[in-house]
């Protein structure tokens, strides 16, 4: 000790304090984000991760032993032999989330190349209106949808008067109205970030594409599109994730005829009072999410595409 | 074919129209431009032949980058007809065109490796896989790029980014390669070198070069021809030498190395001399192959390069009294200010001697202006 004091006195000790003065600093700036997380995210999801192993008692408590019967239930596989129901409403939410997604990216690539490509002057007020939805409650605006899309509102009227659909038909409830709903609803998440990749692009990738030959789709293809990915795919996933979990809106303008993976959790941990169960379908759908995004992260190392995780 | 026949017999459309084929890879035919209200290319026409180094010099904005990009197909002209390799190609969109360009910014795709970049061209053309292959590895060898092939752009330095753009257009074997500024972004000595690269590898492959560039002395080194271009027209179009030595404007004798002007009055014409009254005193001046007709009586403008003055020649006419007044020393060669009849000329002689001779500020000594040095320029 007294040797490496004499070599370069006090250097140890500054390092030590400066070690330490920097964790009280990153304890000063991360500390209140990290006990939140931990307090309200980390420690109720272990807590739903726990519940999901357990059983349900005669009144709805939540009791010992241990169990799988949860996770074979939500598989399909119950008391009774095989039974459909659970595994159908999983896949019936995982198709409501990707097809919303899918029809977003559809509307929304063309969309935000538009909007980048309008006069600077009218790019902010074009962008206030992609989020004025956001300023209206969720229910109003479903509410709406139904009011518009009634049988005998002038909507409905003029697209049958164009010779859409059958005359008569209503076009609400159905899928067609939940599609709507769906994708006037989460367009914005898609659209925002996706048009902050176009605002970015660097067209003379566009040009050199063209001048070796590519055509219009092929531009798009080898010279756009690779660029815009990482704001398409954070858009898509901004998408996804919370229309895999919505059942208003199917509820509202789908006919309230079919459950999703939202009511089956709402209604386990509502009216049935079974909470193992319901932590059971909520823990399956978080894992099925998780390891969608693994396997998107693990397909895109190495290749340069975009870090999400 | 039939054009021939329409066409009057002589005339210059008609000897281009039986040439065309053969020797011109780029045929403009008063291409114009415009951006707004403004005329970026001005009337431009200009036939570039078949395997030559052509360069597009002049200043920013002189519209030398729209004509690069209008014969790219990346922009199109307002009015006129652009031919490539004899075929008119005006209305061709950008991707059928014979011609691959090296962007100023290399717009390389980041998200392919270097030999991915290399072969791009000819993916999108559907060529067998063993020919890209075989097509791309010649290439990447010919420009020096094998070592780095897996590597991404993101990870190349500029000199290296310089040869993939370069390699990646030279693999389509186009008819034209368009090189729109390719070394402005590259330090002085790396510049210098690829300058060397590109015109031997240019010679080697006999590909026609396209070569738009604001610096002048790029442009001497590597061109067989050049086009002086300002304010959307082309000024002059010659070979290197000739555009040096005989400058026809007032634009080009300044933006070309450097010059001094002088203006004067024509006194008398005797056969291909003549007599111009200057401030200096008078001047004798060899019209040459002056593109004008020298008139007496008229005012024109006289060129000289600093570099063709001769100090205390034992002739007997142009000679001019000066005093020295600045001396700036450069190793090889010295320039001085000279005053001269209230005109101030710049003079420079080469340090040919073991030591030096050279002239000391406030000296007057006489300069002779040969008659054959002195050009006379058209505005």
């Amino acid at each position: 000790m007294n040797t490496i004091l004499s070599k370069s006195p006090g250097s140890e000790i500054k390092e030590h304090i400066s070690y330490r003065g920097q964790l009280k600093r990153s304890a000063i700036t991360t500390g209140p984000g990290l006990v939140w997380l931990v307090l309200l995210l980390l420690i109720p999801l272990a807590a739903l991760g726990v519940i999901s192993f357990l059983s349900r008692g005669d009144y709805g408590e939540i009791q010992l032993p241990f169990t799988l019967e949860n996770y074979k239930r939500l598989l399909g596989f119950g008391l009774l032999g095989f039974d459909s129901l659970y595994p159908a409403i999983l896949l019936r939410s995982l198709a409501l989330g990707a097809g919303t997604a899918l029809i977003c990216v559809v509307t929304g690539l063309p969309l935000a190349f538009f909007i980048s490509r309008l006069p600077a002057r009218f790019k902010t007020p074009a962008l206030t209106l992609v989020i004025i939805p956001f300023w209206t409650n969720l229910l109003i605006r479903t509410y709406a949808w139904q009011i518009l899309l009634a049988p005998e509102s002038w909507l409905t009227r003029f697209v049958h008067a164009i010779a859409i659909g059958n005359v008569g038909d209503p076009l609400y409830p159905g899928t067609f109205a939940v599609a709507i709903g769906m994708v006037c609803d989460y367009l914005p998440f898609l659209v925002l970030p996706l048009y902050a990749s176009v605002e970015k692009l660097d067209w003379s990738l566009a040009e050199a594409a063209m001048d070796l030959g590519a055509n219009r789709m092929r531009v798009f293809r080898h010279a756009l599109l690779p660029q815009i990915m990482p704001g398409l795919i954070a858009g898509t996933i901004f998408v996804f994730l919370p229309a895999t979990g919505q059942f208003v809106i199917p509820d509202l303008l789908g006919g309230a005829k079919t459950v999703m993976l939202g009511n089956a959790i709402q209604q386990q941990f509502g009216q049935s009072r079974d909470w193992p169960f319901g932590s059971a379908i909520a823990f399956v759908a978080l894992a099925l999410v998780m390891v969608g995004l693994w396997l998107y992260a693990r397909k895109s190392q190495g290749k340069g595409g975009p870090d999400l995780l | 074919m039939q054009e021939k026949l329409v066409v009057p017999p002589g005339s210059e459309t008609e000897k281009q129209s039986r040439n065309e084929p053969e020797v011109y890879a780029i045929q403009a035919e008063n291409l114009v431009r415009r951006f707004g209200d403004v005329e970026a290319l001005s009337h431009v026409s200009v036939s570039i032949r078949k395997g030559e180094f052509f360069s597009l010099l002049g200043p920013s904005g002189c519209g030398k980058t729209t004509l690069l990009r209008i014969i790219a197909g990346l922009d199109h002209c307002d009015e006129g007809i652009l031919k490539i390799a004899g075929r008119d190609a005006t209305q061709i969109p950008a991707h059928k065109r014979p011609v691959n360009t090296v962007f100023q910014s290399y717009a390389l795709f980041p998200h392919l490796s270097v030999r991915d970049n290399v072969a791009f061209g000819l993916r999108m053309k559907k060529v067998a896989i063993e020919e890209i292959t075989k097509r791309v590895e010649r290439i990447m060898a010919l420009v020096e790029i094998t070592a780095f092939a897996e590597r991404r752009p993101g990870q190349l330095s500029g000199g290296q980014k310089q040869r993939v753009a370069l390699a990646r257009a030279l693999v389509n074997e186009p008819e034209v390669l368009l090189l729109d500024e390719p070394l402005g972004a590259l330090d002085l000595k790396l510049r210098k070198q690829l300058q060397v690269e590109l015109s031997q590898l240019q010679r080697r492959l006999g590909i026609t070069f396209i070569f738009v560039t604001h610096d002048q002395e790029e442009a001497l080194v590597m061109s067989d021809r050049i086009a002086v271009m300002n304010a959307g027209k082309i000024e002059q179009l010659d070979g290197v030498e000739d555009l040096y030595e005989r400058p026809r404007t007032r634009f080009v004798a300044q933006f070309l190395g450097s010059c001094n002007l002088v203006e004067g009055v024509v006194r008398e014409v005797t056969g291909a001399v003549a007599s111009v009254q200057t401030t200096m005193g008078d001047l004798r001046v060899e019209i040459g192959d002056a593109t004008r007709k020298v008139c007496v009586g008229e005012k024109i403008t006289l060129a000289i390069r600093p570099e063709k003055m001769h100090f205390n020649s034992k002739v007997a006419e142009n000679q001019v009294k000066a005093v020295v007044r600045d001396s700036i020393y450069s190793g090889a060669e010295t320039q001085y200010r000279l005053e001269a009849g209230e005109r101030m000329l710049n003079a420079c002689a080469l340090n040919s001697r073991v030591g030096s001779q050279g002239l000391n500020v406030g000296e007057t000594v006489l300069v002779h202006l040969p008659a054959d040095a002195l050009i006379i320029l058209n505005d």
